[in-house]
């Protein structure tokens, strides 16, 4: 698409919509939002410039390919599940660290991430070969 | 009331089934999200509908108040629709593939599956 | 180390998952991609091997993910037929994987082959394991996606439209199915096997379960490719590339057949409501109309497919009848089958390589130059066609045994009848493919690699196992059907056992 608005806005937005991805997942745990929202608000950004720019460039943005994005997510999934068999002898039984601030991490964010980018990954798989004009 | 909820949801399939029964690829797939969509109300009615606070946990409190809404299903229904969002994005994206090649989406014009190997012609092997 | 044998249950389905991941992390490394694959694999066998010896010794496993109380949260059971099925995956999956190595391109593996294959066998591993029927929809999606993926995998115009078809039709079943989950959440208030058991056991027979049942019953049918719905699957199954199909031939419908078998013994009971006079006369149809559908063809694929169809009928037979005898005679003849049937794609996939077609008309003269090939075809498919001593011959022996002891005569007549026409279509692939003198004389001939003889060769020893030895799976099958009707272990074993207690003075 050929539009210099669009074009220069795209930049702004990706970078708006990306910070608010990670801010999405981030309040996920206790408030609404989420590793899925973020992950789709992520690969909106994403699709923006791939609009904008053209997909051979949003590829090049992304360095590596979506499957591997979504097959890191699975795997931060499962690793996700590691330290509740350890310690709780039950795969995917979160596993909390508070600090005493109040300031809490969790096992769960490790799996919320995974479906980030899980949902980051798939997404954009679609999207880029949507957006790809015929061979 | 649930009358009504049964009768919204089975005019939804019943566009969905109207809509499978076409010869359009495409027109195929919409009738599979109609009813994939009249399935998620189901699973929601299933869990009880009524004016109920959405089910979160009020700040300092450990449960759920007694009226909240049943949880479970929106979780199902959550479940579902990403499941069947999915499925759907990956057969249109098949869809549009199939158009690339074949340059139409009609299944009477798409037989190639069945055409290969077939037992009453001879040069099918050509067609690959 | 004791935490990881304690939990043996969650590593058949969650070591591919997270090989799966792996593969696609190495999303550009073929190679790296391939000894990941054979690797994850390895250790879902050994796990799986773990498994079965954990269920022998200590009985119906169970584990509750993220220690939810067990009714409410997503559990994993594995009983004796969910730890043999999941044993037979990993066998399956596993040597195919090895064939693979020989035929698998290079393009398909840079269009995602192996973590497909991975997420396809974890989706049957998990559909195996799971003790929760929303999550055995679950499963079914994603075998069903990553089963699309696998299908169109050359993106060529015959495996796309093959594709949209398998599609659209399992899309369809597996709506029905959640349609059918969503009325029983409805009518019961739980989602959880077990408690599903428990609880329709006391609840009086109404519309809503009754429809629930058909439903259950449609869905699985279209899965499992049941008489009259198993249209979509000769119409698919031959596209795909050939090890995709051995999977696919082995697996994917088994997994329908299993769920049928879990939610009408453990749920439902064939013997309300006229179920049982249904799955019969559908057992008949599948056995006839596949076997019929097979002896026209003249691709082997082609024959291979409807010949899944006609096999299924049998294990349908042993649904229909449900005396224990029945049952452990359909359990002994999915084991078997998965093992015969992928064999048989395989040799398929081995007679292309020798000799460029899978048209047996154009194909011939493979007994002279590949002796070897010959004889490993020859093992499943006499097994197949159920001559004795070959593993097919006591599983249909078994079936038909319990058909004729139930006295459903016209049931056995139907399979004897069958059995005979397996026979006439084997030996139309071993005269065309192997006797007949070649039309088109090859200078040289084409030799068939090691990597796809030596998984063969192993799946046709198991075959050979189960035939010359079959009492100690015959023994297994037994317990299996056993417990299978007899509910109460399961609920016990998942619910503690207060619950089966309940069940025991209701009764």
């Amino acid at each position: 698409m050929n539009s210099m608005i669009f074009t220069a806005s795209a930049r702004i937005l990706f970078a708006l919509m990306l910070a608010a991805s990670i801010f999405i997942l981030w309040r996920g745990h206790d408030e609404p939002g989420g590793g899925f929202v973020g992950g789709l608000v992520a690969s909106m950004a994403l699709a923006v410039v791939a609009l904008a720019e053209g997909v051979p460039r949003a590829r090049r943005m992304l360095r590596i390919h979506p499957m591997s994005l979504a097959g890191l997510g699975v795997f931060l999934g499962f690793v996700s599940g590691l330290p509740g068999l350890l310690i709780d002898g039950s795969y995917l039984t979160h596993q909390w660290v508070f600090f005493p601030n109040g300031f809490k991490l969790g096992t769960t964010m490790v799996f919320d991430i995974g479906v980030y980018l899980v949902v980051l990954g798939g997404m954009l798989a679609l999207v880029f070969r949507l957006y790809e004009d015929a061979p | 009331m649930n009358f009504v909820y049964a009768a919204g949801i089975s005019a939804i399939m019943g566009c969905g089934i109207y809509l499978l029964l076409s010869r359009h690829t495409m027109r195929i797939l919409l009738g599979v999200m109609l009813l994939s969509a009249g399935v998620n109300l189901v699973i929601f009615l299933a869990g009880r509908i009524g004016p109920n606070p959405p089910p979160i946990i009020e700040a300092g409190s450990y449960t759920l108040s007694p009226e909240a809404a049943n949880p479970l299903p929106q979780a199902l229904v959550l479940t579902a629709i990403v499941i069947g969002f999915s499925l759907v994005a990956f057969a249109s994206a098949l869809a549009l593939q199939t158009f690339r090649t074949s340059g139409t989406l009609d299944q009477r014009e798409l037989a190639d599956a069945e055409a290969l190997g077939s037992p009453y012609e001879s040069k099918t092997e050509g067609s690959r | 180390m004791n935490l990881l044998l304690s939990q043996a249950l969650i590593w058949p389905v969650v070591l591919p998952l997270a090989t799966a991941a792996l593969c696609a992390l190495a999303w550009h490394r073929p190679a790296i991609q391939r000894w990941i694959s054979l690797g994850g694999l390895t250790l879902m066998l050994a796990a799986s091997i773990l498994l079965l010896v954990q269920v022998e010794t200590e009985g119906t496993q169970t584990v509750a993910f993220g220690s939810w109380p067990i009714p409410f949260g997503i559990v994993f059971v594995a009983d004796r037929l969910g730890a043999a099925m999941a044993l037979i995956t990993a066998v399956l999956a596993l040597a195919i994987a090895v064939f693979g190595l020989a035929d698998i391109r290079r393009r398909q593996e840079h269009a995602g082959f192996h973590p497909l294959y991975l997420g396809m066998i974890a989706g049957v591993a998990g559909a195996f394991l799971t003790g929760d029927i929303f999550n055995l929809y679950v499963w079914f999606e994603i075998m069903l996606i990553t089963a699309m993926g696998l299908l169109a995998i050359d993106r060529t115009r015959t495996q796309l439209d093959g594709t949209i078809k398998y599609a659209v039709l399992n899309l369809l079943g597996t709506l029905l199915f959640l349609l059918a989950v969503a009325i029983l959440y409805g009518v019961t208030g739980t989602l959880n096997m077990a408690d599903l058991g428990r609880v329709l056991s006391e609840s009086e027979p109404s519309a809503a379960l009754a429809l629930v049942a058909a439903m259950f019953l449609v869905a699985f049918g279209i899965k499992a490719g049941y008489f009259p719905l198993f249209f979509w699957l000769p119409a698919s199954y031959h596209t795909a590339s050939i090890v995709v199909s051995a999977i696919f031939a082995g697996l994917i419908t088994k997994v329908g057949v299993y769920a049928s078998f879990r939610v009408f013994t453990l749920m439902f009971s064939v013997d309300e409501g006229g179920i049982r006079e249904l799955v019969a006369v559908m057992a008949a149809g599948t056995m006839l109309f596949g076997v019929f559908g097979a002896a026209v063809q003249w691709d082997i694929r082609r024959i291979l497919s409807f010949h899944i169809v006609s096999q299924i009928g049998y294990m349908m037979l042993g649904l229909a009848l449900a005396t224990p005898a029945a049952m452990a005679g359909a359990v002994f003849y999915i084991v078997h089958h998965i093992i015969v049937k992928a064999n048989l794609f395989l040799a398929a996939g081995a007679i292309y390589r020798a000799t460029g077609t899978y048209d047996l008309r154009k194909a011939g003269g493979l007994m002279g130059s590949h002796p070897i090939l010959a004889l490993l075809f020859a093992i499943p498919a006499l097994s197949l066609a159920g001559i004795p001593p070959l593993s097919g011959f006591w599983a249909k022996y078994m079936v038909i045994d319990a058909a004729f002891a139930d006295s459903a005569h016209w049931l056995a007549g139907v399979g004897l009848f069958v059995g005979l026409l397996t026979v006439f279509s084997m030996s139309k692939i071993w005269v065309e493919a192997f006797w007949k003198t070649p039309p088109l004389e090859r200078k040289h001939a084409r030799r068939v690699p090691m990597a796809m003889l030596v998984p063969m060769a192993i799946l046709g020893l198991v075959t050979l196992t189960i035939g010359f030895a079959p009492e100690p799976f015959v023994l297994y099958a037994d317990a299996t059907a056993t417990s299978l009707l007899d509910p109460k272990t399961y609920i016990e074993a998942v619910l503690g056992p207060q619950a089966g207690l309940d069940l025991g003075e209701q009764q």
